[in-house]
């Protein structure tokens, strides 16, 4: 029970980063607007987090600054999809392109004179988990008690999203808007403005899990300190079907076989690694596949139909 | 203001076709190194990137250097190789085990120009190979790490499973149990060389586990920062990682590639640069063991320098009597593992805990 609860404890501490991750993108691409640019978003958050934190000794201050950041990332992607109606792929995978140099480029340049002005190796101050030996007595719920205010706020955000999407008028709203901006144009949404909305809100809760790395998970600035995690929440995204309640499943699948399999590796146990590393993505595969055999279930849980697509009212 | 600008654009322009008369009279070495990773990793690159700066301090104005960085091993690191030959570059170092292949197929092409490899095994008239044997400083840590466990539990983060990773693992705990004969080295295997999550995630687990100590084989500080927050300690590798992370890492094994390069570009500058494969140790200089921790105490201190005096002295840390994870003794005592065993070593010492995969 003890090593189910440790193994618990860290699959929730290692999803934490991509399921807010994944819910930014989920309400990104409920609006139709497909975002590629998780990962530099995601890189750009960490890296103003930890800089700002380093600097202001206001943990705060960190995650207001990358959240700020994603915002603005998200802004230009907004700008450039909805407006400019430019392609959303490009327009995605350049703002990547964009986050994981820049925050290279800066994190060679915003240190202080006494480390080569790097910030890598550097300390600040870290949002600590919560590690209380009376909760630990519980078992398993100690896993879930015993975690940092990230986590907790995620336990509020899981079912605040879902619920503000199934069961509200403006999350009836977003999805007219992901599923045909026609009607919802129609019926006198504003198509451009919820695009916008939505795509900066999810570029700060992506930027909110990359500031997470750095700011708890993986304390310290490192190039590259999302290690393609970007790529896996857009994985999730497909994964949890576009559904908030269902994201979680898959951020803990994703974030904890890793975890686990490290600790089976040191248990001695023999299951290749290679082969638990690879689950999560026969996962995404097999829901792939699903949903393209499986009309009935495609309509009900499928991509929002207008997704990376841009809208004019002009157009037919 | 439009045909001001144009006309300085212009002048920029000519200063190209006046520069090459007084440039051409020095004209300088042009020496090139790609980069597995970020010089910021504070381990492998950053130690290969330490000597590009000592080489280029050493020559002055003789040699011209430059570097990329992060370039993936496979096609990608060919592009990077051949674009750099065919900007004129003199001497290509190309410094992780995967550039080999290509490295070899662009030095075919450009037989004009000088290729070192760091950690391969092919060779050309043009191309040499470097490396050293680190495991030699890791012995000297293992004994510091056998002294100093008390759960008798060492883990130890590694990357793959290449005769590289375990001939360190190995000689680690030759040293390790050479002072200890009940301590075990626990090996968690993260399949990359770098991931700053992922080594930390290794090192935890291993933390969980029962392990006081935490050795790695990795190209960052992770493993060693995990550590120290819960109150562990660790053995540093690539650089000499108390630096940054503090004097809860005892000791570390060091690269000192400076030597190695200052050396190959005199021989490249004086024009008796030969086709090699540099394979050296502690008595060369291009491995080391760092400053000890204040923590190590001094009778441990005493047997690290006993035994780093019997190694600069000759003995070789594969010499027999060596089992394997089974028991069986696999070299006779006084026997020594032959240097093109060692090159394909597949197996663990016993002692090692985990498989080779």
């Amino acid at each position: 029970m003890e090593f189910l609860t440790s193994i618990l404890t860290i699959t929730i501490r290692a999803g934490t980063s991509l399921t807010v991750a994944t819910i930014g993108e989920i309400l990104t691409e409920r609006s139709g607007t497909l975002n590629l640019g998780v990962e530099g978003i995601m890189l750009m958050g960490a890296l103003s987090a930890f800089a700002t934190v380093f600097y202001s000794h206001s943990l705060v201050l960190g995650f207001l600054v990358a959240i700020g950041i994603g915002g603005l990332l998200a802004l230009l992607h907004a700008f450039l999809t909805t407006t400019m109606r430019a392609n959303h792929v490009v327009s995605g995978l350049s703002i990547t392109l964009f986050g994981t140099g820049f925050s290279s480029f800066l994190g060679q340049r915003l240190g202080p004179a006494t480390n080569n002005f790097r910030l890598v190796g550097l300390r600040a101050e870290r949002v600590v988990p919560l590690d209380s030996a009376w909760i630990k007595q519980i078992p398993l719920l100690s896993a879930f008690l015993n975690q940092d205010i990230i986590t907790y706020s995620v336990y509020l955000l899981l079912p605040l999203s879902w619920f503000f999407l199934y069961k509200t008028r403006p999350g009836l709203w977003l999805r007219a808007v992901g599923e045909h901006p026609q009607t919802a144009d129609a019926m006198g949404i504003d198509v451009t403005k919820i695009r916008y909305l939505y795509t900066v809100i999810g570029g700060m809760l992506i930027a909110l899990g990359g500031a997470h790395l750095s700011l708890s998970y993986t304390p310290g600035w490192s190039e590259n300190i999302t290690g393609g995690r970007g790529w896996i929440v857009i994985a999730l995204v497909i994964f949890s079907m576009w559904n908030p309640a269902r994201a979680v499943w898959g951020a803990l699948l994703f974030g904890g076989i890793n975890a686990v399999q490290f600790r089976l590796q040191a248990s001695g146990t023999s299951i290749p690694a290679n082969f638990l590393n690879m689950l999560p993505y026969v996962g995404t595969i097999a829901v792939l596949v699903l949903m393209t055999w499986w009309e009935a279930l495609s309509k009900k849980v499928g991509a929002p139909a207008a997704l990376g697509t841009s809208y004019m009212r002009e157009d037919k | 203001m439009r045909k001001i600008f144009l006309g300085l654009v212009a002048m920029l322009m000519l200063i190209p076709l006046v520069l090459p008369a007084t440039a051409q009279a020095k004209k300088p070495l042009k020496v090139a190194f790609v980069y597995i990773g970020p010089p910021g990793d504070l381990g492998w690159t950053y130690e290969h990137e330490r000597g590009r700066l000592a080489l280029q301090q050493y020559f002055g104005d003789k040699i011209e250097t430059k570097y990329v960085e992060n370039v993936p091993e496979g096609p990608d690191a060919e592009r990077i190789i051949r674009q750099y030959a065919i900007q004129g570059f003199d001497v290509i170092f190309t410094t992780s085990f995967g550039y080999m292949d290509p490295t070899y197929a662009v030095a075919k092409e450009f037989p004009k120009i000088i290729f070192e490899h760091c950690s391969g095994y092919k060779t050309a008239p043009n191309m040499a190979t470097y490396f050293g044997r680190i495991e030699e400083a890791r012995y000297l840590t293992g004994i510091i790490a056998g002294r100093m466990t008390k759960s008798n539990k060492i883990g130890y983060v590694a990357a793959f499973g290449i005769p590289e990773v375990v001939r360190g693992i190995n000689g680690f705990t030759l040293g390790v149990r050479s002072v200890n004969p009940n301590a075990k080295v626990q090996v968690v295997w993260t399949n990359t060389w770098y991931d700053p999550v992922k080594e930390r995630e290794a090192a935890v687990a291993l933390l969980d586990a029962g392990c006081d100590i935490i050795a790695q084989h990795q190209d960052t500080t992770e493993p060693q920062k995990a550590a120290q927050e819960r109150g562990k300690l660790s053995i540093g590798y690539d650089s000499d990682m108390g630096k940054f992370v503090g004097d809860t890492v005892l000791a570390s094994a060091v690269w000192n590639w400076e030597t190695y390069y200052i050396a190959t570009i005199q021989n490249v500058l004086n024009g008796t640069w030969k086709t090699h494969q540099f394979w050296g140790g502690l008595k060369d200089n291009i491995a080391r063991l760092s400053e000890l921790s204040s923590r190590v105490p001094a009778n441990v201190k005493k047997e690290v320098e006993d035994a780093r005096k019997k190694i600069l002295g000759g003995w070789s840390i594969f010499t027999g009597p060596i089992k394997d994870q089974t028991g069986k003794i696999v070299y006779k005592a006084g026997e020594v593992i032959p240097d093109d065993k060692q090159l394909a070593m597949d197996w663990f010492v016993e002692g090692v805990v985990g498989k080779v995969q």
